[in-house]
């Protein structure tokens, strides 16, 4: 755990006072078959986007709610960040793309039969999104439908 | 930041029906957000998986985030059991 004593005291600060949103009461939705069976995609806030497509922007108040979609094709370590935070080191994104979107890894589980496939396709948003309304009533059901409609069993979530 | 917005999308997926997990480097705040199952690792801001290149590390971090999937007593936090040098 990253003990806050160990962050800045901007952030430490912030981390203290900002109203998170508490999520209540907590969604349950349970598998239907043994993970070795599941089709897995993976979601990130790492703000990674594809060759040529059009970065998170750093101008949107309260933070970029927008979403991009992250093809299972891709070579992961093509990807972009543009994720705008400087609250957390950006070293290990820019070593190895699985750091915020473990595509590699994920791919060695399904070779190896630990989980039953890997979705045609992944979501990446940036996480720096201090006002979140917009993220939650337009974007992030909009991602939900998407993973319905890959038939999506398990959905993975990894925050930078 | 990124605790809350993964926290959120783990809540509207779920909602849909379809499990998630997810990780956090703030356990602390992911206690207080509350999403459905969160693996707590020991690493940096930035580092969810733990060590750019170490693909073993990696995969163990997201198998034991994957074997969260068999738990139905939400909102689950646990932590990482693999040892790794931090």
């Amino acid at each position: 755990m990253v003990e806050t004593g160990k962050l800045s005291v901007g952030l430490r600060d912030f981390l203290q006072t900002y109203p998170w949103r508490r999520i209540d009461p907590v969604p349950k939705a349970s598998l239907s078959k043994p993970i070795s069976e599941c089709n897995v995609a993976l979601v990130s806030s790492a703000g990674f986007v594809v060759p040529g497509e059009e970065p998170f922007s750093d101008s949107v108040r309260g933070g970029d709610y927008s979403f991009r979609v992250i093809p299972d094709y891709v070579d992961v370590q093509s990807l972009e960040e543009s994720h705008h935070s400087d609250s957390f080191s950006h070293a290990g994104v820019e070593a190895d793309r699985n750091m915020g979107l473990p595509l590699d890894p994920l791919h060695e589980l399904a070779a190896a039969g630990e989980i039953g496939s890997v979705a045609p396709r992944h979501f990446s948003v940036m996480g720096a999104i201090t006002a979140p309304n917009r993220y939650v009533k337009q974007t992030l059901p909009v991602i939900a439908d998407l993973l319905v409609e890959d038939r999506v069993d398990i959905a993975l979530m990894v925050p930078v | 930041m990124c605790t809350q917005t993964v926290g959120l999308a783990q809540a509207t997926v779920e909602e849909r029906g379809i499990p998630t997990a997810s990780i956090t480097m703030l356990a602390r705040i992911t206690a207080k957000i509350r999403p459905p199952r969160a693996l707590a690792v020991p690493f940096a801001l930035g580092f969810p998986l733990g060590e750019a290149n170490n693909r073993e590390l990696q995969t163990a971090v997201l198998r034991q985030v994957l074997a969260l999937l068999e738990r139905d007593d939400v909102p689950v936090l646990e932590k990482l059991r693999v040892k790794v040098k931090v």
